[in-house]
Protein backbone atom coordinates (compact mmCIF):
# COMPACT_ATOMS: atom_id res chain seq x y z
CA UNK A 1 0.00 0.00 0.00
CA UNK A 2 1.00 3.61 -0.17
CA UNK A 3 3.83 4.72 -2.37
CA UNK A 4 5.63 1.40 -2.69
CA UNK A 5 5.44 -0.54 -5.92
CA UNK A 6 3.01 -3.40 -5.68
CA UNK A 7 3.16 -4.74 -9.21
CA UNK A 8 5.84 -4.54 -11.87
CA UNK A 9 5.74 -5.85 -15.42
CA UNK A 10 9.00 -7.77 -15.66
CA UNK A 11 8.66 -8.92 -19.26
CA UNK A 12 6.29 -8.91 -22.21
CA UNK A 13 5.88 -11.87 -24.56
CA UNK A 14 3.98 -11.28 -27.79
CA UNK A 15 3.24 -12.59 -31.24
CA UNK A 16 2.28 -9.14 -32.52
CA UNK A 17 5.39 -7.01 -32.94
CA UNK A 18 3.35 -3.89 -33.63
CA UNK A 19 1.26 -4.07 -30.46
CA UNK A 20 3.97 -3.70 -27.86
CA UNK A 21 6.76 -1.37 -26.84
CA UNK A 22 7.97 0.56 -23.84
CA UNK A 23 10.04 -0.08 -20.78
CA UNK A 24 9.87 -3.80 -20.05
CA UNK A 25 11.93 -6.34 -22.02
CA UNK A 26 9.89 -7.66 -24.95
CA UNK A 27 10.17 -11.21 -26.28
CA UNK A 28 8.78 -12.00 -29.72
CA UNK A 29 7.25 -15.41 -30.32
CA UNK A 30 6.21 -16.87 -33.66
CA UNK A 31 2.97 -18.45 -32.43
CA UNK A 32 0.80 -19.18 -29.36
CA UNK A 33 2.77 -22.30 -28.47
CA UNK A 34 6.09 -20.54 -28.44
CA UNK A 35 4.54 -17.69 -26.46
CA UNK A 36 3.36 -20.18 -23.83
CA UNK A 37 6.77 -21.81 -23.77
CA UNK A 38 8.69 -18.55 -23.35
CA UNK A 39 6.25 -17.36 -20.70
CA UNK A 40 6.62 -20.65 -18.84
CA UNK A 41 10.38 -20.25 -18.69
CA UNK A 42 10.17 -16.62 -17.70
CA UNK A 43 7.64 -17.32 -14.98
CA UNK A 44 9.92 -19.86 -13.32
CA UNK A 45 13.05 -17.76 -13.77
CA UNK A 46 11.64 -14.40 -12.70
CA UNK A 47 9.21 -15.68 -10.07
CA UNK A 48 6.52 -13.45 -11.51
CA UNK A 49 3.03 -14.47 -12.57
CA UNK A 50 2.26 -14.94 -16.26
CA UNK A 51 -0.96 -13.24 -17.31
CA UNK A 52 -2.68 -13.62 -20.66
CA UNK A 53 -4.04 -10.38 -22.10
CA UNK A 54 -6.02 -12.44 -24.65
CA UNK A 55 -4.77 -10.40 -27.58
CA UNK A 56 -1.72 -12.46 -28.43
CA UNK A 57 0.33 -10.88 -25.65
CA UNK A 58 1.35 -12.19 -22.27
CA UNK A 59 2.93 -10.24 -19.45
CA UNK A 60 5.03 -11.47 -16.54
CA UNK A 61 4.05 -9.53 -13.45
CA UNK A 62 5.74 -9.51 -10.08
CA UNK A 63 3.15 -9.07 -7.33
CA UNK A 64 4.51 -7.73 -4.08
CA UNK A 65 2.32 -8.08 -1.06
CA UNK B 1 5.67 -12.28 61.94
CA UNK B 2 2.79 -14.50 62.90
CA UNK B 3 0.25 -12.73 60.74
CA UNK B 4 2.56 -13.07 57.71
CA UNK B 5 2.44 -16.84 58.08
CA UNK B 6 -1.32 -16.76 57.76
CA UNK B 7 -0.86 -15.60 54.19
CA UNK B 8 1.29 -18.54 53.14
CA UNK B 9 -1.70 -20.63 52.07
CA UNK B 10 -3.50 -17.89 50.12
CA UNK B 11 -0.30 -17.15 48.20
CA UNK B 12 0.58 -20.77 47.54
CA UNK B 13 -2.94 -21.59 46.43
CA UNK B 14 -3.22 -18.43 44.35
CA UNK B 15 0.04 -19.14 42.55
CA UNK B 16 -0.98 -22.73 42.00
CA UNK B 17 -4.40 -21.86 40.59
CA UNK B 18 -2.92 -19.11 38.40
CA UNK B 19 -0.19 -21.34 37.05
CA UNK B 20 -2.64 -24.15 36.45
CA UNK B 21 -4.97 -21.84 34.56
CA UNK B 22 -2.08 -20.75 32.33
CA UNK B 23 -1.31 -24.40 31.65
CA UNK B 24 -4.92 -25.04 30.73
CA UNK B 25 -5.03 -22.01 28.45
CA UNK B 26 -1.74 -22.77 26.75
CA UNK B 27 -2.63 -24.83 23.74
CA UNK B 28 -0.15 -25.97 21.16
CA UNK B 29 -2.38 -27.29 18.40
CA UNK B 30 -2.01 -27.70 14.63
CA UNK B 31 -0.64 -24.17 14.49
CA UNK B 32 2.32 -25.29 16.60
CA UNK B 33 2.32 -21.95 18.28
CA UNK B 34 3.69 -21.34 20.89
CA UNK B 35 6.44 -23.51 19.57
CA UNK B 36 7.40 -26.64 21.44
CA UNK B 37 9.30 -26.90 23.77
CA UNK B 38 10.93 -23.50 24.32
CA UNK B 39 8.01 -21.31 23.32
CA UNK B 40 5.96 -23.12 25.92
CA UNK B 41 8.62 -22.76 28.58
CA UNK B 42 8.65 -19.00 28.01
CA UNK B 43 4.91 -18.72 28.42
CA UNK B 44 4.69 -21.03 31.42
CA UNK B 45 7.37 -18.97 33.15
CA UNK B 46 5.58 -15.73 32.40
CA UNK B 47 2.36 -17.37 33.56
CA UNK B 48 4.04 -18.24 36.85
CA UNK B 49 5.13 -14.64 37.33
CA UNK B 50 1.60 -13.44 36.54
CA UNK B 51 0.17 -15.93 39.03
CA UNK B 52 2.58 -14.78 41.73
CA UNK B 53 1.64 -11.15 41.13
CA UNK B 54 -2.06 -11.91 41.40
CA UNK B 55 -1.67 -14.01 44.53
CA UNK B 56 0.56 -11.55 46.36
CA UNK B 57 -1.79 -8.65 45.69
CA UNK B 58 -4.31 -9.96 48.23
CA UNK B 59 -2.04 -10.02 51.33
CA UNK B 60 -0.72 -6.62 50.26
CA UNK B 61 -4.25 -5.24 50.31
CA UNK B 62 -5.03 -6.97 53.61
CA UNK B 63 -2.02 -5.39 55.23
CA UNK B 64 -3.17 -2.04 53.86
CA UNK B 65 0.01 -1.83 51.87
CA UNK B 66 -1.63 -0.01 49.01
CA UNK B 67 1.59 0.99 47.34
CA UNK B 68 2.22 -2.69 46.66
CA UNK B 69 -0.66 -2.51 44.18
CA UNK B 70 1.47 -0.33 41.93
CA UNK B 71 3.27 -3.58 41.21
CA UNK B 72 0.27 -4.54 39.13
CA UNK B 73 0.94 -1.56 36.89
CA UNK B 74 4.43 -2.91 36.40
CA UNK B 75 2.90 -6.26 35.51
CA UNK B 76 0.68 -4.65 32.88
CA UNK B 77 3.76 -3.07 31.33
CA UNK B 78 5.50 -6.41 31.40
CA UNK B 79 2.68 -8.21 29.61
CA UNK B 80 2.34 -5.53 26.98
CA UNK B 81 5.91 -6.43 26.16
CA UNK B 82 4.81 -10.05 25.79
CA UNK B 83 2.42 -8.92 23.10
CA UNK B 84 5.20 -7.01 21.37
CA UNK B 85 7.54 -9.96 21.56
CA UNK B 86 4.97 -12.31 20.07
CA UNK B 87 4.08 -9.88 17.33
CA UNK B 88 7.71 -9.37 16.33
CA UNK B 89 8.66 -13.01 16.26
CA UNK B 90 5.52 -14.03 14.38
CA UNK B 91 6.08 -11.33 11.78
CA UNK B 92 9.62 -12.52 11.26
CA UNK B 93 8.47 -16.11 10.87
CA UNK B 94 5.64 -15.10 8.57
CA UNK B 95 8.07 -14.01 5.87
CA UNK B 96 9.14 -17.60 5.42
CA UNK B 97 5.66 -19.07 5.06
CA UNK B 98 4.38 -20.23 1.68
CA UNK B 99 0.99 -18.91 2.67
CA UNK B 100 1.50 -16.20 5.31
CA UNK B 101 -0.74 -15.73 8.32
CA UNK B 102 -1.21 -12.04 7.68
CA UNK B 103 -1.02 -9.13 10.10
CA UNK B 104 -4.53 -9.45 11.49
CA UNK B 105 -4.01 -13.07 12.50
CA UNK B 106 -0.64 -12.23 14.10
CA UNK B 107 -2.15 -9.33 15.98
CA UNK B 108 -4.93 -11.62 17.16
CA UNK B 109 -2.47 -14.22 18.46
CA UNK B 110 -0.32 -11.58 20.17
CA UNK B 111 -3.38 -10.08 21.83
CA UNK B 112 -4.43 -13.48 23.13
CA UNK B 113 -1.06 -13.97 24.82
CA UNK B 114 -1.36 -10.66 26.62
CA UNK B 115 -4.99 -11.22 27.53
CA UNK B 116 -4.40 -14.69 28.97
CA UNK B 117 -1.76 -13.38 31.33
CA UNK B 118 -4.33 -10.98 32.77
CA UNK B 119 -6.74 -13.87 33.15
CA UNK B 120 -4.02 -15.66 35.10
CA UNK B 121 -3.62 -12.67 37.42
CA UNK B 122 -7.38 -12.61 37.85
CA UNK B 123 -7.62 -16.33 38.70
CA UNK B 124 -4.73 -16.12 41.15
CA UNK B 125 -6.23 -13.04 42.76
CA UNK B 126 -9.72 -14.45 43.34
CA UNK B 127 -8.53 -17.80 44.64
CA UNK B 128 -6.06 -16.13 46.96
CA UNK B 129 -8.81 -13.80 48.19
CA UNK B 130 -11.19 -16.71 48.76
CA UNK B 131 -8.52 -18.57 50.71
CA UNK B 132 -8.07 -15.63 53.06
CA UNK B 133 -11.79 -15.54 53.85
CA UNK B 134 -12.98 -19.14 53.50
CA UNK B 135 -9.87 -21.28 53.96
CA UNK B 136 -8.27 -23.49 51.38
CA UNK B 137 -11.52 -25.27 50.41
CA UNK B 138 -13.02 -21.93 49.44
CA UNK B 139 -9.83 -21.07 47.57
CA UNK B 140 -9.92 -24.24 45.53
CA UNK B 141 -13.61 -23.79 44.70
CA UNK B 142 -13.08 -20.18 43.62
CA UNK B 143 -10.00 -21.25 41.67
CA UNK B 144 -12.03 -23.84 39.79
CA UNK B 145 -14.74 -21.29 39.07
CA UNK B 146 -12.12 -18.84 37.82
CA UNK B 147 -10.57 -21.42 35.51
CA UNK B 148 -13.97 -22.30 34.04
CA UNK B 149 -14.56 -18.59 33.53
CA UNK B 150 -11.14 -18.31 31.83
CA UNK B 151 -12.01 -21.11 29.44
CA UNK B 152 -15.29 -19.38 28.66
CA UNK B 153 -13.55 -16.05 28.07
CA UNK B 154 -10.81 -17.49 25.88
CA UNK B 155 -13.09 -19.03 23.31
CA UNK B 156 -14.34 -16.65 20.65
CA UNK B 157 -16.53 -17.04 17.61
CA UNK B 158 -15.61 -19.20 14.65
CA UNK B 159 -16.36 -18.86 10.94
CA UNK B 160 -19.30 -21.26 10.98
CA UNK B 161 -21.08 -18.92 13.40
CA UNK B 162 -21.01 -16.10 10.89
CA UNK B 163 -21.06 -17.79 7.49
CA UNK B 164 -22.31 -20.80 5.57
CA UNK B 165 -19.50 -22.76 3.88
CA UNK B 166 -20.52 -24.03 0.45
CA UNK B 167 -18.63 -25.78 -2.32
CA UNK B 168 -17.85 -23.60 -5.31
CA UNK B 169 -17.08 -24.77 -8.82
CA UNK B 170 -13.60 -23.91 -10.07
CA UNK B 171 -14.03 -22.72 -13.64
CA UNK B 172 -11.58 -21.52 -16.27
CA UNK B 173 -12.76 -19.31 -19.13
CA UNK B 174 -9.68 -18.93 -21.27
CA UNK B 175 -7.09 -17.57 -18.85
CA UNK B 176 -9.71 -16.28 -16.40
CA UNK B 177 -10.25 -18.26 -13.23
CA UNK B 178 -13.61 -18.18 -11.49
CA UNK B 179 -15.07 -19.82 -8.42
CA UNK B 180 -18.78 -20.00 -9.23
CA UNK B 181 -19.46 -16.51 -10.58
CA UNK B 182 -16.68 -14.74 -8.68
CA UNK B 183 -13.59 -13.73 -10.64
CA UNK B 184 -10.34 -14.80 -8.99
CA UNK B 185 -7.41 -14.08 -11.29
CA UNK B 186 -5.83 -14.34 -14.72
CA UNK B 187 -3.75 -17.47 -15.26
CA UNK B 188 -1.51 -17.09 -18.30
CA UNK B 189 0.15 -20.49 -18.58
CA UNK B 190 -1.65 -23.53 -19.95
CA UNK B 191 0.54 -25.69 -17.73
CA UNK B 192 -0.67 -23.88 -14.61
CA UNK B 193 -4.28 -24.07 -15.78
CA UNK B 194 -3.99 -27.84 -16.07
CA UNK B 195 -2.60 -28.08 -12.55
CA UNK B 196 -5.40 -25.90 -11.26
CA UNK B 197 -8.01 -28.12 -12.93
CA UNK B 198 -6.54 -31.08 -11.06
CA UNK B 199 -5.93 -29.69 -7.59
CA UNK B 200 -7.98 -26.49 -7.32
CA UNK B 201 -10.79 -26.45 -4.81
CA UNK B 202 -13.39 -23.72 -4.68
CA UNK B 203 -15.22 -22.71 -1.53
CA UNK B 204 -17.84 -20.00 -1.20
CA UNK B 205 -18.55 -18.37 2.16
CA UNK B 206 -22.03 -16.92 2.41
CA UNK B 207 -22.27 -14.41 5.27
CA UNK B 208 -25.22 -14.90 7.59
CA UNK B 209 -25.98 -11.23 8.29
CA UNK B 210 -24.95 -7.65 7.60
CA UNK B 211 -22.26 -7.71 10.29
CA UNK B 212 -20.62 -10.83 8.96
CA UNK B 213 -20.49 -9.36 5.44
CA UNK B 214 -18.13 -6.68 6.73
CA UNK B 215 -16.15 -9.04 8.96
CA UNK B 216 -15.62 -11.54 6.15
CA UNK B 217 -14.56 -8.83 3.75
CA UNK B 218 -11.52 -8.06 5.91
CA UNK B 219 -8.42 -9.15 4.02
CA UNK B 220 -6.74 -10.25 7.25
CA UNK B 221 -9.61 -12.60 8.04
CA UNK B 222 -9.47 -13.99 4.51
CA UNK B 223 -5.71 -14.51 4.72
CA UNK B 224 -6.21 -16.37 8.00
CA UNK B 225 -8.60 -18.74 6.24
CA UNK B 226 -6.07 -19.40 3.47
CA UNK B 227 -3.27 -19.90 5.97
CA UNK B 228 -5.15 -22.33 8.18
CA UNK B 229 -6.45 -24.44 5.30
CA UNK B 230 -2.95 -24.54 3.80
CA UNK B 231 -1.46 -25.56 7.13
CA UNK B 232 -3.86 -28.43 7.69
CA UNK B 233 -4.53 -29.71 4.18
CA UNK B 234 -1.12 -28.86 2.76
CA UNK B 235 -0.61 -26.54 -0.17
CA UNK B 236 0.23 -27.20 -3.80
CA UNK B 237 2.72 -24.39 -4.06
CA UNK B 238 6.40 -23.55 -3.97
CA UNK B 239 8.77 -20.68 -4.57
CA UNK B 240 9.20 -20.13 -8.29
CA UNK B 241 5.55 -21.08 -8.83
CA UNK B 242 3.98 -17.67 -8.40
CA UNK B 243 0.79 -18.58 -10.27
CA UNK B 244 -0.14 -21.39 -7.93
CA UNK B 245 -1.42 -19.19 -5.17
CA UNK B 246 -4.53 -19.64 -3.03
CA UNK B 247 -6.63 -16.49 -3.10
CA UNK B 248 -9.90 -15.09 -1.83
CA UNK B 249 -12.06 -12.66 -3.72
CA UNK B 250 -15.34 -11.14 -2.83
CA UNK B 251 -18.55 -10.70 -4.71
CA UNK B 252 -19.09 -6.96 -4.59
CA UNK B 253 -22.83 -7.22 -5.03
CA UNK B 254 -23.72 -9.42 -2.05
CA UNK B 255 -20.57 -9.87 0.05
CA UNK B 256 -20.03 -13.57 -0.58
CA UNK B 257 -16.37 -14.51 -0.36
CA UNK B 258 -14.93 -17.07 -2.76
CA UNK B 259 -11.81 -18.90 -1.67
CA UNK B 260 -9.68 -20.57 -4.30
CA UNK B 261 -7.65 -23.21 -2.50
CA UNK B 262 -4.82 -25.47 -3.60
CA UNK B 263 -4.76 -28.26 -1.03
CA UNK B 264 -2.58 -31.33 -1.41
CA UNK B 265 -5.75 -33.37 -1.16
CA UNK B 266 -8.79 -31.63 -2.68
CA UNK B 267 -11.34 -32.90 -0.18
CA UNK B 268 -14.19 -30.44 0.22
CA UNK B 269 -15.71 -31.98 3.34
CA UNK B 270 -12.47 -31.67 5.27
CA UNK B 271 -11.88 -28.16 4.00
CA UNK B 272 -15.40 -27.28 5.15
CA UNK B 273 -14.71 -28.63 8.64
CA UNK B 274 -11.46 -26.70 8.84
CA UNK B 275 -12.85 -23.41 7.59
CA UNK B 276 -15.83 -23.70 9.93
CA UNK B 277 -13.48 -23.84 12.92
CA UNK B 278 -11.21 -20.96 11.99
CA UNK B 279 -11.48 -18.22 14.63
CA UNK B 280 -13.15 -14.96 13.76
CA UNK B 281 -10.29 -12.53 14.33
CA UNK B 282 -10.91 -9.78 16.85
CA UNK B 283 -9.25 -7.27 14.60
CA UNK B 284 -11.65 -8.08 11.77
CA UNK B 285 -14.96 -7.95 13.65
CA UNK B 286 -17.25 -5.08 12.71
CA UNK B 287 -20.78 -4.49 13.95
CA UNK B 288 -22.30 -1.96 11.57
CA UNK B 289 -25.82 -2.87 12.72
CA UNK B 290 -24.98 -1.54 16.16
CA UNK B 291 -24.30 1.92 14.82
CA UNK B 292 -26.61 4.54 16.26
CA UNK B 293 -27.10 5.77 12.71
CA UNK B 294 -29.21 2.68 12.17
CA UNK B 295 -31.43 3.25 15.18
CA UNK B 296 -32.18 6.95 15.00
CA UNK B 297 -35.56 7.94 13.75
Amino acid sequence: MGTTLEKIILAVVTIHRDKVGGGAPVFYAKDEDEMQQISFQLEKILDGMAHDLQNGTMIIVKHFS
Amino acid sequence: MNHMESYVWPIVLGVFVGFFSRMVMLRTDYRQYPTFPHGRVIHLSLGFIAAALGAVAVPALMEQDFTAITFLALAAQQFRDVRNMERNSLQQLDKMELVPRGYTYIEGIAMVFEGRNYLVIFSAFVSSLATVYFGWVGGIIMGAVAIVLDLFLMSGKVIKDIAIVKKGEVRLEGPNLYVDDIYIMNIGLKDTRDKIKQTGLGVVLIPKDANSIVTLSNTGQRQAILHDVSTILGVYRDTGEPSLVPLTKRSLSDGRVAAFLLPQEPDFERAKQIIGRIPVLEGAVRMPTRSSANHER
